[in-house]
């Protein structure tokens, strides 16, 4: 009778690339719904709109390379990249900028290096960079909280939205405004507390900037849950916020005219949330050691306090992703980890010297 | 203190030479296959940058002003150069026959560079003194290293990807580099 040899682990669950991209995509519902609720339809149309994109985006390319379509759409991977980016851009933004953006990350940072699992930038970040450089003025431009919305008017409902996004026609007055870190980027001459009694989108939020703190509320819970759901560890999250978070306590002058913020602001803002746990947990283009996604993230707080408080562009999470995922190759050369029988950190094919 | 930090800076992030000015990318794009010979690459040429910041300046402020034949600045800062390389690259012939095997070429080529002459020429146009000139050739020489070694890291990890027969090798490379521009365009404003 024959045995045959089976190495272990001998009990797993079999996890293929389609359940991990469902699950990530279940796990954005909170934050798309928060930004529904917060900012109108204009998120989710953002949503539907590069997705529909980004399945024919990877269709085309499959086919021209004359693979098999429904293997390299059946991973959802495309979907995801689109989500993602559907919910990084503006709400109500026009319809070509989506387009753009979702055509530069599939095309140019996925399928040029292959698709799937070779791609070394993240691919949602490249379109939103793509865009940001392209197209500042309609990047910049974001639709006002619930909260500030002149009284008795509402975000423009479905119909109306989609005339704004595909028709042109523009929005009613009061209904785009400012992101909370530009605000606070354009107030450099006034204390932290005049801007916080000032600014609506700060006196009307609970603690960080209205709106804003359910977005990034939403993207906490999708994240938390994936976590304990193991799709990844927590050394990239966890060294993302925290290099923040410690980046904001140390340049956190207790409110002067030039005081970058404070620390739950920059947690709670912006992309801070959806960045730590939907973009640098990408598996393809981050590092691939515990120790590696540690310092990844860590180098992705730095950077993106760095340029929120001192440069250009009011937030940073892509700028700092693609710097990040550039070192990335490089922090893990330098971050390989133990191989099985060896004594110090070398290659499994390295030769023993000597 | 301060300013010689935002010379630093401003050299290694946001005007780096290569992403940023795009200048020296002939050894960024011909010594990037191999992250060891790029670290060599990236060491020589930050010396040679540095060093030749030093000289030209010394030659400019001390035989071409005095002079009067600033209309030779040019040529003389290739002499300058070449002078400068020929000794890098005898120190590294002896120091390091290995290294001097790998870089091959490349390693004369760095005359041709045209990051070293930038950088020349633009610490006499921006007006620096001593100090600021070496320093800033000592910035854009880490930032160009910072870069070519990050690059080569990465192209090491894109030899095993599964790239379009079109788009193989130089062009995939090109590609990658243009993304990184795209990122270091985040640093803009940063002083």
């Amino acid at each position: 009778m024959a045995f045959k040899q089976v190495s272990s682990p001998h009990a797993h669950a079999a996890q293929n690339t389609a359940q991990v991209m469902k699950l990530v995509l279940l796990a954005t519902i909170p934050g798309l719904v928060a930004l529904t609720w917060q900012f109108g339809w204009g998120s989710f149309i953002n949503v539907v709109l590069a997705s529909v994109t980004a399945v024919c985006c990877e269709a085309a390319i499959v086919k021209m390379r004359g693979r098999s379509i429904s293997f390299y759409l059946g991973d959802y991977s495309a979907v995801v990249t689109a989500v993602l980016l559907g919910l990084a851009l503006p709400p109500l933004t026009p319809w070509w900028i989506v387009v753009v953006g979702t055509v530069s990350s599939i095309v140019v940072a996925k399928q040029l290096y292959g698709g799937l699992g070779y791609n070394p930038f993240n691919p949602a970040m490249v379109g939103y960079v793509v865009l940001l450089i392209s197209f500042p003025i309609q990047m910049t431009t974001w639709v006002a909280p619930l909260a500030l919305l002149p009284a008795g008017t509402a975000h423009p409902g479905l119909m109306e939205s989609l005339q704004i996004v595909f028709a042109g026609y523009s929005p009613a007055d009061g209904v785009t405004g400012a992101t909370p870190l530009d605000v606070f980027k354009h107030s450099s001459g006034l204390l932290v507390d005049q801007v916080y009694d000032r600014e609506p989108l700060f006196n009307q939020a609970m603690f960080a900037g209205a709106g804003w703190e359910w977005v990034n509320l939403g993207f906490l819970l999708g994240g938390i849950v994936l976590l304990t759901q193991r799709i990844f560890t927590w050394h990239g999250p966890v060294g993302m916020l925290g290099a923040l978070a410690l980046m904001s306590i140390i340049f956190w002058d207790s409110g002067s005219s030039s005081s970058p913020g404070s620390p739950l602001m920059h947690l709670f803002s912006g992309a801070s949330m959806m960045g730590a746990f939907f973009i640098l947990t990408d598996p393809v283009s981050s590092a691939v050691s515990n120790r590696g996604r540690l310092i990844f993230g860590i180098l992705i707080g730095i950077l993106v306090y760095v340029i929120r408080a001192w440069g250009n562009y009011p937030d940073a999470v892509a700028f700092a992703v693609l710097i990040a995922n550039f070192a990335a190759p490089f922090i893990d050369n330098y971050t390989l980890p133990r191989t099985y029988g060896h004594t110090d950190r070398r290659r499994a094919t390295e030769k023993e010297e000597g | 203190m301060q300013e010689f930090a935002v010379i630093l800076v401003s050299s290694i992030l946001i005007n780096n030479y290569v992403l940023v000015q795009f200048l020296g990318l002939c050894p960024f794009m011909g010594v990037s296959n191999k992250l060891e010979s790029a670290i060599g690459m990236a060491a020589a040429t930050t010396f040679v940058l540095t060093l030749t910041a030093m000289a030209s300046y010394i030659v400019n402020a001390m035989v071409l002003e005095p002079l009067g034949l600033i209309y030779l600045r040019t040529i003389a800062f290739i002499l300058v150069i070449a002078a400068v390389v020929q000794f890098t690259k005898m120190f590294i012939e002896k120091t390091s026959p290995l290294l001097y095997r790998v870089l091959g070429v490349f390693l004369p080529l760095i005359t041709t560079n045209c990051a070293v002459l930038g950088v020349a020429l633009q610490n006499t146009s921006k007006d620096l003194n001593f100090v600021q000139s070496s320093l800033y050739g000592f910035g854009a020489g880490a930032g160009f290293s910072l870069v070519l070694i990050f690059f080569s890291a990465m192209r090491e990890r894109l030899a095993a990807a599964d790239v379009p027969e079109s788009f193989k090798g130089a062009a995939i490379a090109m590609i990658t580099a243009g993304l990184m521009s795209l990122a270091f365009m985040g640093f803009s404003g940063l002083v």
